[in-house]
């Protein structure tokens, strides 16, 4: 039995009060967790951010402040609530909450953090609702609350049975418990079953969900020319031409852009086109070449600095080693590629300044809108719509902050629709990086391991104390950051999108090197690591030992089908663990990827057939990026604008992707990320295997990877 | 700018708009049918699938002046009661993610089955190829197009 406290010092974070109409109402403050937020209970409604109801039907009505920008966060998070609070999952209504409730919190984050931060407070809502229809029941037939038990949204006494429906108005005045048991995660019923998209009619249907949707009385439409190269700003313009164009109603230059107005969006896209600008040098123009030449030297620079950590002594087990192996593996910048381009919705008027649209990040960017245009953040409002995908792009509101400019120039309601040129030009691409590796290695074992990583404008571009730290005795991480002018971001799995390709790649070789099972290597490293660490280590080499013998069985490592190559990687990241097994197979003279087998561990599976969806959308994503992904700079000028220069997996591509999850009762943990970061390593091993080629650089179809 | 009636979904419509505007902007713009979605404008990525007279277009590569009398039919006439086959598919393999290239993705899918009842594997593969799901739910899309093509 759990038992989880609802309060402290007497306050609570969770609030009941009637729903209009007969029923209950419970508020709570969705995303956090229970114990900070029993510390700072919520003050007044405004601070609650999600709703319980149960009408006086018996309909339970989820409010979810979260949109969905694809993880499935709208449906598996309340699915959570509704497991705890006993219900048939039938009777269950998930809402959006209305763009226009006052009583919704504006502070929301989007669903980056999603299931791990919320599980308590989602498991602890339901929980609490439940025990609020046990002791009203309990008062209803006079008896104690504790001989009272619950099935789908029934109070039980022996055979006598209320539900929550009756029981739902006159629960109001039932006081919040100072504590409630959790559900025993054996008991679940919800939890553990597929459930479908709760907005999959709306999808399939084409309802309007997204930014790009999104419709106000009497908005007009903008699209706006940017600089075409990083280093560059606006000199002048003509917009004679644009302003012929039909439905271009004004045009005006906003800081270093040019804001075209209009009365559709073709008509503002083709005005954008019109326009002649003419663009000065304002900075460095920096260029891919010169990039490379940079993080290349810096791979081969140390200073205090640069080290993240250090056991053992490298060098000595450099010096007495029977063999060593030295790689160096690049990786391009990437644009995100959402697929609903950036786009948002800004309405300025002397009372408020109201912007609707795609973003993860409204807290933030209220913040900054307030200040750009010098009102007071209260004036600010931001709601947030479906995202046609965000893979990092839309934490940043630079979209947000442009709208807001423009309307605040016009004065009107409008939409800025970015042209996928715009989209891919104008954004924070995930940085360019290098990694070089070095192993030493005497009777069959590791002896000594040296990362160094350079990223440009990455902060630290490794994972220090995350495999194989702890695995090997003397183990030494570097990282150097270069400066530049072009903005990077988060992109989907930061830092280890790359990392992880490097060095699961690395291993596998090594592995050939020493003569000994890629598997087994890892293996081995992973036993020392969990029997007798080396130092702090920030991972679980059990759990990770698990995923990888179960990958390697469900992938037949030991025992290949013929004519199948396959490699082999294994990572950890966003607290899950994940390891692949890639099949590759010749066809038409060509390694081609038919297969991944992959393990996970995520702690408690809560919607399966949406997990596997995320699981195969992040393999298909790593793969498909590890193959195509090409991005440069020449002169500060990006050198891809659109789905013809830069490619991106299709179906045909991306292979069958089979999933199985480690049986747990564990928390759950991320899984929007972690098995897109392996997909990479075990495919180039594949290939390796396959055509006797290592690849040390992205995009792999840019390598010779010719069999033979 | 010049007036155009044109059959969408079965029913009459007649908008103003410049000859060289794209269907998609028509239908987004003009006619607030927001399921047709943009995703790249130069014909890419299918997010614009629609049907001329049920073959499946890339509404953005298509001007109005060139509709005539054809017929377009969009995701939101694609079945009454959003029951259509296909529909009923992704549903129950719970295909979308973001969802925003599912309407491009059925559309195509449904003018394949409308030439092709009874597609293989690798006819599933090859009509699908040109629509892009940037959340990689290919696994999903294929099974869910021969799932209703077996119904």
């Amino acid at each position: 039995m759990t038992l989880i406290k609802t309060k402290v010092d007497r306050r609570s974070f969770l609030k009941t009060s009637a729903l209009a109409g007969g029923g209950l109402m419970i508020g709570f403050t969705w995303g956090c967790d229970p114990v900070e937020a029993a510390k700072a209970p919520p003050k007044e409604w405004f601070d609650i951010n999600a709703f319980l109801t149960i009408a006086d039907n018996g309909t339970v009505t989820i409010m979810s402040p979260n949109p969905e920008i694809g993880q499935n966060v709208k449906t598996s998070m309340p699915m959570v609530v509704a497991e705890e609070l006993d219900v048939n999952w039938d009777d269950v209504v998930v809402k959006q909450a209305p763009l226009d409730a006052e009583s919704f919190s504006r502070q929301v984050a989007g669903g980056s953090q999603s299931i791990r931060s919320s599980w308590k407070i989602l498991r602890t809502a339901g929980a609490t609702a439940r025990q609020l229809m046990i002791q009203t029941a309990a008062k209803e037939w006079e008896v104690d609350a504790a001989s009272l038990t619950t099935k789908e949204g029934y109070v039980y006494n022996g055979r006598k049975k209320l539900s929550y429906g009756e029981l739902a108005t006159k629960a109001v005045v039932a006081e919040i418990p100072e504590e409630v048991e959790l559900k025993d995660p054996k008991d679940f019923t919800i939890i553990g079953n597929s459930k479908t998209n709760v907005d999959m009619k709306e999808i399939i249907t084409g309802k309007p969900l997204f930014g790009v949707d999104y419709m106000a009385p009497g908005m007009v439409y903008a699209a706006a020319l940017r600089p075409p190269a990083f280093g560059t700003k606006l000199k002048s313009f003509d917009d004679s031409e644009a302003r012929k164009v039909n439905g271009v109603t004004d045009i005006f230059q906003f800081g270093e852009k040019i804001a075209v107005i209009g009365t559709n969006t073709w008509a503002v896209f083709k005005g954008k086109k019109a326009l002649k600008a003419e663009w000065q040098k304002d900075g460095k123009l920096e260029s891919t070449t010169g990039h490379d030449r940079e993080l290349r030297r810096l791979l081969d620079s140390s200073n205090s600095n640069s080290v993240k950590r250090n056991d053992g002594n490298i060098k000595s087990a450099f010096a007495s080693a029977e063999g060593t192996l030295e790689r160096v593996y690049e990786a391009p910048f990437l644009p995100h590629n959402t697929l609903e381009p950036m786009n948002f919705f800004g309405n300025v008027t002397d009372e408020k300044v109201e912007l609707v649209g795609p973003i993860q990040t409204p807290q933030w960017t209220q913040g900054r809108v307030a200040q750009l245009l010098k009102r007071p953040a209260a004036e600010v409002s931001i709601d947030m719509t479906r995202m046609g995908g965000g893979f990092g792009r839309r934490l940043y509101g630079d979209f947000a902050l442009e709208v807001a400019e423009i309307s605040d120039k016009i004065r009107k309601p409008v939409k800025l629709m970015f042209t996928r040129e715009d989209d891919m030009t104008a954004g924070t691409y995930r940085p360019a990086s290098k990694y070089k590796f070095r192993a030493a290695y005497k009777e069959g074992k590791i002896t000594g391991y040296h990362l160094t990583g350079a990223g440009i404008q990455m902060g630290n571009s490794t994972r220090p104390d995350w495999f194989p730290a702890g695995g090997i005795d003397n183990y030494k991480v570097e990282s150097h950051n270069l400066e530049s002018n072009i903005t990077t971001g988060a992109w989907r799995a930061p830092v280890t999108n790359f990392l992880a390709v490097a060095e699961q790649s690395f291993f596998d070789e090594l592995a050939s090197e020493m003569g000994v099972d890629a598997v087994q290597l890892r293996l081995d490293i992973l036993e020392r690591a969990k029997s007798n660490p080396v130092g702090e280590i920030d991972y679980e080499p059990e759990k990770m030992i698990g995923v990888v013998k179960l990958a390697a069985e469900k992938g037949n490592w030991n025992n290949p089908e013929p004519g199948i190559s396959k490699g082999f990687s294994c990572y950890y990241s966003h607290n899950t663990y994940v390891a692949e097994v890639a099949d590759v197979e010749t066809v038409n003279g060509e390694p081609k990827i038919t297969n991944m087998t992959v393990a996970v561990d995520c702690g408690i599976v809560i919607n399966p057939d949406a997990a596997i969806n995320q699981v195969q959308g992040g393999v298909v994503d790593g793969l498909g990026h590890a193959l195509y992904g090409d991005f440069s700079f020449v002169n500060g000028t990006p050198q891809a604008a659109n789905f013809d220069k830069f490619r991106l997996i299709r179906t045909k591509e991306a292979p069958n992707v089979d999933v199985h999850f480690v049986k747990s009762y564990n928390d759950p943990t991320g899984l929007g990320e972690p098995s897109l970061p392996p997909a990479g390593g075990a495919l180039a091993n594949a290939i390796a295997k396959a055509t006797g080629r290592r690849i040390y650089k992205i995009p792999f179809t840019k390598q010779d990877i010719s069999i033979g | 700018m010049a007036s155009y009636t044109l059959t969408i979904n079965g029913q009459q419509k007649t908008v103003e708009a410049d000859a060289d505007t794209p269907m998609l902007w028509v239908l987004r713009d003009e006619l607030d049918l927001k399921g047709t979605k943009f995703g790249c404008g130069i014909g890419q990525c299918g997010a614009c699938t629609v049907h001329l007279n049920g073959n499946a277009v890339r509404s953005c590569q298509l001007p109005v002046s060139a509709i005539g009398e054809n017929e377009i039919t969009t995701i939101e006439g694609l079945s009454e009661n959003g029951d259509h086959p296909l529909q009923k598919a992704w549903t129950e393999h719970d295909v979308p993610q973001c969802g925003y290239c599912q309407a491009g993705q059925i559309m195509n899918a449904a003018a394949l089955l409308n030439r092709n009842p009874n597609p293989s594997d690798q006819e599933i593969a090859d009509a699908t190829h040109g629509n892009l799901c940037r959340c990689g739910t290919y696994n999903k899309i294929r099974a869910a197009v021969a799932t209703a093509a077996k119904s």
